[in-house]
Formats: structure tokens, C-alpha cells, sequence
């Protein structure tokens, strides 16, 4: 199970990139289609709040590629107290 | 009575002594919270007439970043500045402040004069209010789960925060039922009444939510701090620096990472869709009366809500984990069918129409001060169910010779009945009750992920990210794969499936099903 929570963490180290470039291409698309205020506002804010929520996954990825999630994370004694 | 002769009380009862007072004061709280955010969007076409108006660019401008800027950036923003304040200072003033700012906020939107009378003032007000609502929201959750949390006996955590996590849903079922109250309350006839509530009417619910503040306000603040954070606090082991500590430690950054791609990510996508994106699919896909379409959601969320409960007691006894994933399972493999049944059911071609009964109505208005005469013609076709389709059409009878209306502005909507209504509560209810099952337990889950001195900070984020902005996104992205795609009316479904697919991996993998005592 280790092995396939390590292997799986490409797929979302990959995941966050994809996702935005998606995203921007989709923005691109929409904002030429009705270049308004408006559009760019709005995609804008879609673009801006999804930046580091895929950064976040890439982090996770990352963390799950070199074993971080490996035992329970509960169990890790890590944690702050 | 002497002490001898009173009831002793057994070790559970001591654990739960005073708890419901706590479950009370936090719920009722959270729930005005919740419906005072839900009452703007309700409201969001009445909003716009009287504050946004579409022919003045920049009014329209504001009512897209008050949408757009309340739900997806400050709401996580205020996740991060009353969840530190939080850990630092302690839950119970913290939540107070949220609700404060809420309660104060939203009475101050029922009070803004409307665009016609002050000009620009009023969008701008209404913008820097809505913003002020949706900073207030992104701090009030994450402060009421964990201090019920640290009130709750390890075992029964689950149970106990699971009255807080109806709150969100009750929230949206008294706005609504105080938005159709007051929309056919204010006036026997009801074509005047509904007039009356665009025109003031629409201040109502507004301005109803003060007494409700003033009475939560009052019973928070009788309220004592949460037993773990004092003992932090005499303890002098408060964290100094929340976000640091959340978020620039490797062991922690991780568990919030965990938290909202494995579990507040599908959640949020299967509660926004169960809720918001079923109710909009009924009333303009399926084009369902505008009131049908808010009582089949009221009656399927009352049926919904005790299983909130049931499935949060379940989580204390079978674990956290696989009963939110299944609720995301359920979801991913049904969506598409029970969508596909609402628009069987409200289908016209599948039905039998009483051709003899069909009425055609018109009616000639003159328009003030001009020659021209406006023309309505309504339509009504009954079908053998029970069910009515009443379309109408507005034009322009211009009284100079070769002018006539390029775009007659047409209606159309069905009041189904009732056998079809009741099945479409039916569909409605079991997609509240994946809700309850993704959203019930979730309280306890982030809870127990996050150590005392950090919780409130670290459970506030995930959960502001994953129901905030992936589920505030469902009827965005939703709808704009139906203007992509227009073939497929079901398209839209394939955002919170694929985003619920992809949680239930990460969650099925990464997340433990153990009931941790981090919470102590």
C-alpha cells in the first residue's frame, strides 16, 4: 500500500499544473469571447484563488511521493502539542 | 433537598453535563450565520434591481466582485484572521466577534437606501457589507465545531458536533422559509404582494436577523471558554504565531493538505450540488415554478436533517472515514441518473395533455405617455398528471405603421402534480442525504486532525477551501459546461463528480479511519 500512496503522488504532483493550465486556457477562451470587465473579473478570481490550491496539491504530492503520508498520520507523533 | 437525596450523576452524564447548553449557544449561532449569508444569494435578482442595475457597467462590476470576492477570497481570508485570532485569544470571543459582524452586516444591508436614492453609495456599501459577511462566515465554523469539540467526550464527539453541522443546511431552510413567507405575506393578492417584496419587502429578512444576533449575542456571551483552551491559557503553552505553525510545519502543513484534498474538497462539491446546484437545475433546466422549486428542496432538507445526527453518531462508533467517502461514492455514481430523473419527470413529451383545456389569454396594457400598447399572451396546457404549463409572451404594439417587437420577451414555467412533485422531493432528499453523510461526521474528522493550540487556524482554511471555493464554483463551473456543451443538459454534473472522484481516491488512500485523541 506504501508503494501505490508513493507512486499515486506523480499523479498529483502532475494533478496541479494540469489543472491550471486547463484553467487558463479556459479563462483565455471565455475572456475572448466576451472581453468585458466583467470576464476578467470573474476569471480573475478563478485563476487567482487556484493558483496555490494547486500548488498545495503539488506540495501534497510531493509530501506523498517521499513517504510523508507512509503511516498514519495520527500516528506520526509529529504533530504539535 | 439535602445533598444525599439529589440524583448522582454517572461518569457519562458528568462528561455531558452542560453540554447541550454549549451545543445550543454554538448551533443557533451558526445557523444565523448561515442563513444571513444565504438570504444575499436568495435575494441576489431583488439585489440587483435595487443595487446593481445591469445598464450601468460599473453597478454591474460591483454586483460580479460582491458574487465572486465574498464567497472565494474572503471567506478563506477569514478563515485564516479569526482562526489565528482564535487560537490566540480563545474560541468564545472569537465566534462572538464573527456573529457580531455578521448579525451587524447583514441589518446594515436591509438598511441601505437603494440605488435610485443615494447613487453609487449604494452598490459600494452593499459590496463592503457582503465582503464584511462572507470574512465573518470564513471565521464562525471552524470556532463553534472546535469549541463543541473540546467540550464533547472523546467518544461521543462525533454525535455532539454533528448538531452544529445541521446549522449550514437549517440555515438555508429558514431563509428560504422566511424569503416565501415574507414574499407572499404582504398582501392578500398575491401578483401585490410579490410587488411589495421587490419594492421593501425584500428588507424583511434583512432586518429580521438583528433579533436573532441579539438574542445568540446574549447567550454566547453567558457562555465559558472552551475547557482545552483554558488549559492552554494556564498552562502558557498558547500557540503565539497560528499560521506559522500551521502552515510552515511539514507535520501539520500535511494533515491540512490531507484534510481538503481527501475530504473538505469532495464534501464541498457533493453539499453545494445537493443543495444549491439540484434547486437551480429544477427551477431553469427543468423550469419548475419559482416556488416548487424552493418547497421540493425545503421538504427534502427536512427529512434530510436528522440524518446529520445519525450519521455523526455513526462516525463514534464505525469511524469518520468511510462513511464521509461513501456518501462521495454515492454521489459519483447516482448524480447523473437522479438528474437525468428530474428532467424525465418534468418532461412534457412524456405526458398526456387535456388538449380541450388549453386557455390562451390576452390582455392589451396601454404604456403610459405613448400611443403603444404592451400585449400579454398567456398560454396554459394541462396534462393528465396534474401537472400545468403556463408560457407567456410580452410585446410591443407600436402604433407607427412597420414597427414591431425584435425580441418579444417570453416565460415559461411548470407546476407540476403531485405525484411528480413528491418524487422530485424524493430524488432531492437522497441527494441530501449524501450531504448528511460527507458533511455529518466532518466536524469530528478535522477536529481530531489538529492539535489543540493550532485547531481552529488549521480546520478553519481546508474546510473555507473545500466548501467555500469547490463548492461555491459547482453552479459557476456547472453552467458554464451547459453553455460548452449545450446538447447535454447533464454535463454540468461532471465538475462535482470528477473533483468528488478524485477526494475519494486521495481519501480512500491517505486518510486513517482511526478516532485519534488529538482534540485532548
Amino acid at each position: 500500500m506504501n508503494q501505490l500512496k508513493r507512486l499515486f503522488g506523480v499523479i498529483w504532483i502532475l494533478l496541479g499544473p494540469v489543472a491550471i493550465y486547463y484553467l487558463v486556457k479556459t479563462a483565455a477562451g471565455e475572456i475572448a469571447k466576451k472581453p468585458m470587465t466583467d470576464t476578467w473579473i470573474q476569471w480573475g478570481v478563478f485563476v487567482v484563488v487556484a493558483l496555490p490550491i494547486a500548488a498545495g496539491m503539488v506540495i501534497f504530492g510531493y509530501y506523498a511521493l517521499h513517504g510523508a503520508y507512509d503511516q498514519g498520520v495520527e500516528d506520526s507523533g509529529e504533530l504539535i502539542h | 433537598m439535602s445533598d444525599d437525596s439529589r440524583p448522582k450523576l454517572t461518569p457519562s452524564m458528568k462528561e455531558t453535563k452542560g453540554i447541550w447548553k454549549v451545543i445550543g449557544a454554538s448551533s443557533l449561532g451558526t445557523l444565523i450565520e448561515w442563513y444571513d449569508f444565504y438570504i444575499f444569494g436568495s435575494l441576489a435578482t431583488v439585489l440587483a434591481t435595487q443595487f446593481f442595475p445591469k445598464t450601468n457597467p460599473t453597478a454591474a462590476l460591483l454586483s460580479t466582485l460582491a458574487t465572486f470576492a465574498a464567497g472565494f477570497i474572503v471567506r478563506p481570508f477569514g478563515a485564516l484572521v479569526f482562526g489565528r485570532l482564535g487560537d490566540m485569544i480563545g474560541r468564545k470571543y472569537t465566534f462572538l466577534l464573527t456573529l457580531i459582524l455578521m448579525g451587524g452586516s447583514t441589518f446594515a444591508i436591509g438598511l441601505v437606501p437603494s440605488y435610485d436614492s443615494i447613487g453609487f453609495a449604494a452598490p459600494i456599501l452593499v459590496l463592503l457589507l457582503r465582503l464584511l459577511q462572507g470574512l465573518a462566515l470564513g471565521g464562525e465554523y471552524g470556532g463553534a465545531a472546535t469549541y463543541v469539540a473540546e467540550h464533547a467526550p472523546v467518544k461521543r464527539r462525533g454525535f455532539f458536533t454533528s448538531w452544529i453541522q445541521t446549522t449550514a443546511t437549517l440555515g438555508l431552510f429558514v431563509s428560504l422559509g422566511v424569503i416565501l413567507l415574507t414574499r407572499h405575506g404582504l398582501d392578500k393578492d398575491q401578483a401585490k404582494s410579490i410587488a411589495k417584496f421587490n419594492d421593501w419587502g425584500w428588507r424583511i429578512p434583512f432586518l429580521v436577523s438583528i433579533v436573532l444576533v441579539v438574542v445568540s449575542v446574549y447567550i454566547r456571551l453567558k457562555m465559558k471558554e472552551s475547557p482545552l483552551f483554558e488549559k492552554l491559557k494556564t498552562a502558557g503553552t498558547r500557540s503565539v504565531n497560528p499560521l506559522k505553525e500551521s502552515f510552515g510545519n511539514k507535520a501539520n502543513l500535511k494533515m491540512v493538505l490531507l484534510a481538503l484534498f481527501g475530504a473538505t474538497m469532495g464534501q464541498g462539491v457533493v453539499w453545494y450540488t445537493g443543495q444549491f446546484y439540484a434547486q437551480s437545475f429544477i427551477e431553469n433546466v427543468c423550469k419548475v415554478d419559482f416556488d416548487q422549486s424552493r418547497t421540493i428542496l425545503i421538504w427534502a432538507i427536512l427529512f434530510g436533517t436528522p440524518f446529520f445526527v445519525l450519521f455523526g453518531w455513526l462516525s463514534d462508533r464505525i469511524g469518520r472515514k468511510w462513511i464521509m467517502l461513501s456518501g462521495m461514492f454515492l454521489a459519483i455514481v447516482s448524480y447523473q441518473y437522479l438528474f437525468g430523473q428530474l428532467l424525465q419527470v418534468t418532461d412534457a413529451k412524456t405526458k398526456l395533455e387535456w388538449v380541450d383545456m388549453k386557455q390562451i389569454k390576452t390582455v392589451h396594457t396601454l404604456i403610459p405617455h405613448s400611443a403603444d400598447t404592451l400585449r400579454t399572451v398567456e398560454n396554459k396546457h394541462f396534462y393528465t398528471d396534474g401537472m400545468r404549463i403556463v408560457e407567456s409572451k410580452k410585446d410591443t404594439l407600436y402604433a407607427a405603421a412597420g414597427r414591431t417587437t425584435l425580441k418579444p420577451e417570453t416565460k415559461m414555467y411548470k407546476l407540476m402534480g403531485d405525484a411528480d412533485y413528491l418524487k422530485m422531493v424524493f430524488i432531492v432528499f437522497l441527494m441530501i442525504l449524501y450531504v448528511t453523510m460527507v458533511y455529518g461526521p466532518i466536524a469530528a474528522f478535522l477536529v481530531e486532525m489538529f492539535p489543540t493550540k493550532i485547531r481552529y487556524t488549521s480546520m478553519s482554511l481546508p474546510y473555507h477551501i473545500g466548501n467555500g471555493v469547490f463548492g461555491g464554483l459547482t453552479p459557476f463551473i456547472a453552467t458554464l459546461l451547459t453553455t460548452i456543451y449545450t446538447n447535454d443538459k447533464l454535463v454540468g454534473l461532471m465538475y462535482p463528480i470528477i473533483i468528488a472522484a478524485v477526494c475519494l481516491v486521495i481519501g480512500a488512500m491517505y486518510i486513517s479511519n482511526r478516532i485519534t485523541d488529538n482534540a485532548d
